[in-house]
């Protein structure tokens, strides 16, 4: 198999790029710093905001319990309210429905809504190879369409990019405009896309959305945007498909209220989305707008696989972002980084599960296992147990380099013999120790070259943390 | 082998279940019979006056407006001073809502209402919301014959109508008044949550209203909720 855009396996060159690129450095800056916080001052606004957590965790286990039940239900809801439902194993069998349904529709131009499943599926390369011209309407998947560039942040698609770069961007694209015009402001960037993009909208044939929850007892799929360019993708055309997941499927419109109240807060630090938008079926008789026909296409790709194992949690994640905007290792690398569509913690679980971890080894090893990211996960997703899992998995396999095999190998004989282990390490400490006396630290050590490149390493006390502690030291 | 049977026997297989469990069946009929509201946040459970107050006061913090009108009979003079203050031309489109077709329209004789979806030619459209939620000022507009989706979304200017009886303190009494007034087998084809003016924040992270949606979104509450 091969999946397109995937640089995954070049993680380590992809982040010696990204340290050394400026322009990238200065746009990641404002996530660590603004988004958390944001955040943080919106869910202090809510008490119940941990018991919705609960509440969101809960509703998620219990549907993947009764998945087949739930989507079940949902079919012949959607059925009945006049839509059509599809199914695809495969990504490739979701890209062959997509364009089935457009070629039937008669349709060149295509407006898309952000879709993370519609980036797994590589959609736009193919709808491009087959002659239809898809426009992302996003103006995050928008900018990053125009530089042909995979989305860099699940919620905010081109957060890589400065201002700078995305006003050379638009003069470079949008050549029909004068070439002196004023861009500088970030309000006349926006008035731009607006402007071009307000025609697409009215011109396109076919409306292609993700869908951030299913519900099983309306047979509705749900988008949730801030712009408003979902719903006029999923309006303005004769044909709306939406892609889905099976995973996407929730019982009730009740049940679907809990999770909206964690998704906002955990990725934009909103109390509420400003479009959240219920769509069940086509255009009823009478009705002045909508679109003719409705399809829902739910793809599995490696998820019924998770449903079985270890990684069925991950099934949880209702694509907020949190962890990538809470995880050190992504504002430091960005999500370019990765090498595929979902980057940061959750990319981290669910890259390897869709692309095998043969591809994808490096991603659950770039972390520091912080936890930040299941500190801030609304659905509760344990994602550093997660990430060991596969490190687990790629150990198993020997996938992993001989140095590290060696190195646990090592460790592994010492650390299940605590005699040896004890007269090893107190040897060791003792050497250290002494030979560190002068300088206080170390600037290169033996073995560990790669590691004091970048700082130095404490000379440890004479005496190791287990002989201290039988001392009773108890403090520094 | 068909994909629908594929992905099916697939799910089953890793739940290690036949689909045909009594045990689950029932669970599964049972939450969809009783869709429990679960954790509803204390911030909406106030005594109706209150309740229109934190509306207003959240649709402003999403930078929305709002205004509390004593009458419905106010609405079209609302509009028309809205529009004056804006500089914008007289001019409106509005569903055929009943409820926005009893209003005085003719008393403003400078203003200019056709009736209608939106074309994408239309600066201000006025619509009518189907209810109100207080926790987050959002509005819950329901689509049909009368109420088209695009006047939601196209216009530069979107003012919405809102009695004050129908701002509730959460979603889930909503989703109560939707069961009651549609059934759950028949939902309007779209219905929108509103929570102020269209925004992107994909330029460098800074926030721009007026992304591809409405710049501005005025809120009219008709009552104040006795």
């Amino acid at each position: 198999m091969s999946i397109a855009h995937l640089t995954s396996p070049a993680f380590k060159e992809n982040a010696k790029g990204a340290l050394a690129d400026a322009q990238l450095q200065s746009a990641m800056h404002g996530v660590e710093t603004g988004v958390v916080d944001r955040r943080r001052a919106t869910v202090a606004k809510l008490p119940e905001f941990e018991a919705l957590r609960d509440s969101a965790r809960d509703i998620k286990n219990h549907t993947l319990a009764h998945l087949d039940l739930y989507l079940e239900q949902f079919e012949s809801r959607c059925i009945a309210a006049g839509g059509n439902v599809h199914y695809a194993v495969t990504a490739d069998e979701a890209r062959t429905k997509v364009l089935e349904i457009c070629r039937k529709a008669n349709a060149r131009l295509v407006t898309k809504g952000k879709s993370m499943i519609g980036e797994e599926i590589a959609i736009n390369d193919f709808l491009e190879a087959n002659g239809i011209a898809p426009v992302e309407t996003d103006l995050g998947e928008y900018l990053v369409q125009i530089r042909h560039e995979l989305p860099s942040h699940i919620i905010m698609p081109a957060v890589h990019l400065t201002q700078e770069q995305i006003e050379a961007d638009f003069r470079r694209v949008h050549t029909h405009l004068p070439a002196d015009r004023q861009l500088v402001e970030p309000q006349t960037l926006l008035t731009e896309a607006r402007v071009i993009l307000r025609d697409r909208f009215l011109a396109a044939d076919v409306g292609i959305t993700g869908a951030n929850f299913l519900i099983a007892e309306t047979g509705t799929s749900i988008i949730v945007t801030n712009e408003g360019n979902g719903d006029l993708t999923q309006t303005l055309p004769r044909v709306h498909i939406v892609l889905a997941s099976i995973e996407k499927v929730v019982p009730t419109l009740e049940d679907v209220s809990q999770l909206l109240r964690v998704l906002a807060r955990s990725a934009t630090a909103q109390e509420m989305s400003v479009y959240t938008t219920f769509s069940t079926g086509p255009r009823r008789d009478g009705d002045p707008d909508g679109p003719n026909e409705y399809h829902v296409i739910i793809l599995d790709n490696g998820r019924t696989a998770m449903l079985g194992g270890q990684l069925r949690e991950m099934l949880r994640c209702i694509r907020c972002g949190a962890c990538m905007n809470h995880c050190p290792v992504y504002a430091a690398v960005g999500g370019h980084t990765y090498g595929w569509v979902y980057p940061g913690p959750m990319g981290a679980v669910l890259t390897p599960s869709i692309v095998g971890i043969e591809n994808a080894g490096h991603l659950p090893n770039a972390s520091t296992f912080c936890g930040r990211c299941e500190e801030v996960c609304p659905v509760r997703i344990p994602l550093p147990k997660l990430m060991r899992h596969w490190r687990e998995r790629e150990f198993e396999r020997h996938l992993s380099p001989a140095t590290v095999r060696t190195g646990l190998a090592a460790w592994g004989y010492l650390a299940t013999r605590p005699r040896l282990y004890a007269v090893a390490m107190s040897l060791f400490v003792f050497a250290l120790g002494l030979m560190g006396r002068l300088f206080g630290r170390f600037r290169w050590l033996p073995l560990a070259g790669s590691w004091t490149r970048h700082r130095d390493f404490p000379a440890p006390d004479v005496q190791t943390f287990q002989a201290q502690w039988k001392r009773g030291v108890r403090t520094r | 082998m068909t994909a629908r049977a594929t992905l099916f026997a697939s799910i089953r297989q890793s739940l290690g279940v036949t689909g045909d469990e009594p045990a689950r069946r029932a669970a599964v009929a049972d939450r969809l019979k009783q869709h429990p509201r679960g954790v509803i946040p204390a911030r909406g459970q106030l005594p109706p006056q209150e309740g229109v107050k934190l509306f207003a006061a959240m649709v402003e913090a999403a930078a929305g407006t709002a205004a509390t009108l004593p009458s419905a009979d106010d609405v079209p003079a609302a509009v028309a001073a809205l529009l004056r203050r804006h500089n914008l031309p007289m001019q409106v489109r509005r569903g055929d809502d009943p409820r926005l077709a009893a209003l005085p329209w003719d008393k403003e004789r400078t203003l200019e209402v056709s009736t209608g979806a939106s074309d994408g030619h239309q600066l201000v459209s006025v619509s009518h919301a189907f209810a109100g939620v207080a926790e987050t000022g959002t509005l819950v507009m329901a689509s049909g014959p009368d109420n088209p989706t695009t006047l939601n979304f196209l216009p530069d200017t979107h003012i919405v109508v809102v009695d004050a009886k129908d701002i509730a303190g959460d979603y889930e009494t909503v989703w109560a008044r939707v069961r009651e007034k549609f059934g759950i087998e028949a939902l309007p084809r779209a219905i929108n949550l509103i929570t102020g003016p269209s925004r992107s924040a994909d330029i460098a992270q800074i926030l721009i209203l007026g992304a591809h949606g409405p710049r501005r979104l005025h809120v009219l509450i008709v009552g104040d909720g006795t």
